[in-house]
């Protein structure tokens, strides 16, 4: 098939690179939409990380040694990779981690302890990921703060109304997310940064969901910071980067104290090494890390743009196949949307859905998705979420369609 | 499919469409709430216990049919019999849904009816499903107040 933007996109030989959809499950082929929860990994991304052990494994920034180079020099490869891939300016605004959640608890714990205090507020919008709320709740607790939600509306849009009536002189930091993992929503993240500086506050954005689906450019939205996980966008899980602009990293503490995150140490006084390093404490992931470089090369060699037009094109085909069976109804709606197809059946529990759709050979998500609020919000205690990847095809939505026809025959 | 055919059963989706002891009970003088925080599932089991004797038994609460189906299920099976007695059935009923093999077949012909949750311990993710209402029933039984499947 070919993208509406006249770029080739052959959807087979995508679907050959990964080796887990040769896989049957009950009997049937693996229909994989589950790629929000965690992507599948393509042959370049495993074949990265085995090589690095095989060839070119040590610790980093320490040996002087030649694996020890290699190393060093790959692992630092691909901190530049992630810098390209966000459009941050340096490659020392990139701090590498173990994913968003390391990278929203760092800035909470190491920008906001400094700058928020009694009385203070910390915005997030009602379509969070529970890792984008539990941070701030606990900071805004240990300081005397408020945390402030922006609400969504029926469609899952944030309401940009009350976002900008809800910020304030006591506004110290907004964190959004780009996409939402639950909906699929959009937010406009831009203009969230352009309002958030008016009013004086950092801005922090969750990229986990949107990096697998759209060409992010840090500084086009004009954040403050932005993180994003490995594991989502087709590489290991357990490493991910945090971008931060140099000035406020530069003037925030350490959080994690140990080795190769100081300059010097006596017991007397430690001083910090220089950035970004000051926010790397201990031996990382280190083979996951290079793979995670391996699969932004992935990512860009298939291209995001051809990656989101052939998502938009899975998405409208399976918004239309889904909103064609009776008694299904779509939870999120939001005018730009992502990856994300979240519903609920009538008079069938998204977890009995789950189970049937398995044995259809059909991987989808159940529950809250770690976004409880979000389900409260539309008074429901779970959905069905089908994720898109850019190996799915039409005809997996059709399965899935079919799949859910079934589920509805067996509970009549 | 003949798994998931034995999970479904039609008994199991009947309860769960229609569960028998679905409301408050004013009279109770034992309650639990239960939590699933996995999956959001929730259960509030009410028990009218008069001296040794589970005199009656509702729930109110939400979830997956397994675990309507078992609420509704371990309600009509409760009613009338003695503390000691629920106990025991209590004990069976874990060991059939958690299937430790050798254990499940005396525990299913103890069980009856309530043996068609046999099937769930095919469903690792399932267990938990089935037996939140029985947990729940447990700690309201003990005087407790709250029950986590975790």
């Amino acid at each position: 098939m070919s993208g509406t933007a006249g770029v080739a996109f052959d959807v087979g030989a995508v679907r050959r690179e990964f080796p887990v959809l040769r896989e049957t499950v009950h009997g049937k082929p693996l229909v994989y939409l589950d790629s929000a929860a965690s992507a599948q990994k393509p042959q370049a991304v495993i074949d990265a990380e085995s090589a690095v052990y095989e060839r070119s494994y040590s610790n980093i920034h320490r040996g002087v040694h030649h694996l020890s180079m290699l190393a060093t020099s790959a692992y630092e490869g691909a901190r530049a990779k992630v810098q390209r891939f966000l459009g941050a300016a340096e490659s020392r605004e990139i701090v590498l981690l173990r994913g968003t959640t390391e990278a929203v608890n760092l800035v909470a714990q190491s920008y906001g302890r400094r700058h928020v205090g009694a009385g203070d507020e910390v915005l997030i919008t009602g379509l969070e990921h529970h890792s984008n709320i539990v941070p701030w709740q606990m900071l805004c607790e240990e300081k005397g703060a408020s945390l402030r939600v922006a609400p969504i509306d029926d469609a899952g849009e944030v309401d940009m109304a009350a976002f900008e009536r809800l910020l304030s002189p006591r506004t110290r930091i907004v964190s959004v997310s780009h996409v939402s993992n639950a909906l699929g929503t959009v937010n406009p993240v831009r203009r969230m940064s352009e309002l958030a500086h008016a009013a004086g506050a950092v801005v922090m954005v969750d990229g986990a969901q949107a990096a697998p689906h759209l060409a992010v450019d840090v500084r086009a939205i004009g954040c403050d910071f932005y993180a994003f996980s490995g594991h989502k966008v087709y590489g290991p899980s357990g490493v991910g980067a945090l971008y931060g602009r140099a000035k406020l990293l530069e003037a925030m503490p350490p959080w994690q104290g140990g080795g190769d995150m100081i300059a010097s140490v006596t017991f007397e006084k430690s001083t910090w090494n220089e950035l970004p390093y000051k926010f790397e404490a201990g031996t990382p992931n280190i083979a996951g890390t290079i793979a995670l470089g391996a699969a932004i090369d992935w990512v860009q060699r298939v291209g995001l743009d051809v990656i989101a037009t052939c998502e938009h094109d899975l998405l409208l085909h399976g918004t239309r196949v889904l909103g064609e069976i009776p008694g299904l109804r779509m939870v999120g709606t939001a005018r730009e949307k992502a990856g994300v197809l979240s519903f609920v059946l009538d008079g069938v529990h998204p977890h009995d859905v789950g189970t049937i759709l398995d044995y259809e050979g059909i991987a989808v998500r159940t529950g809250h998705h770690c976004a409880q609020p979000v389900m409260d919000r539309f008074g429901i205690p779970a959905t069905t979420r089908a994720s898109l990847a850019c190996f799915n095809t039409r005809g997996e939505l059709d399965q899935l369609a079919l799949g859910i026809r079934k589920v509805q025959e067996m509970f009549r | 499919m003949n798994d998931l055919r034995e999970l479904y059963q039609e008994v199991i989706l009947d309860h769960s469409k229609r569960p028998r002891n679905f409301h408050g009970m004013p009279e109770a003088n034992r309650s639990a709430n239960g939590h699933n925080p996995l999956c959001g599932d929730r259960a509030t089991v009410y028990l009218h216990v008069e001296g040794d004797v589970v005199r009656d038994v509702s729930f109110e609460g939400s979830g997956c049919s397994i675990s309507t189906a078992s609420a509704s299920m371990m309600t009509d099976a409760l009613k009338g019999k003695t503390v000691a007695e629920v106990e025991a059935l209590f004990a069976r009923f874990h060991e059939l849904v958690t299937a430790d093999p050798s254990k499940a077949a005396t525990a299913a012909a103890e069980l009856g009816k309530l043996a068609v949750f046999a099937g769930v311990h095919e469903f690792p993710m399932r267990v938990k499903c089935a037996s939140l209402a029985w947990h729940t029933m447990k700690a309201a039984l003990g005087g407790g107040d709250k029950a986590s499947t975790e």
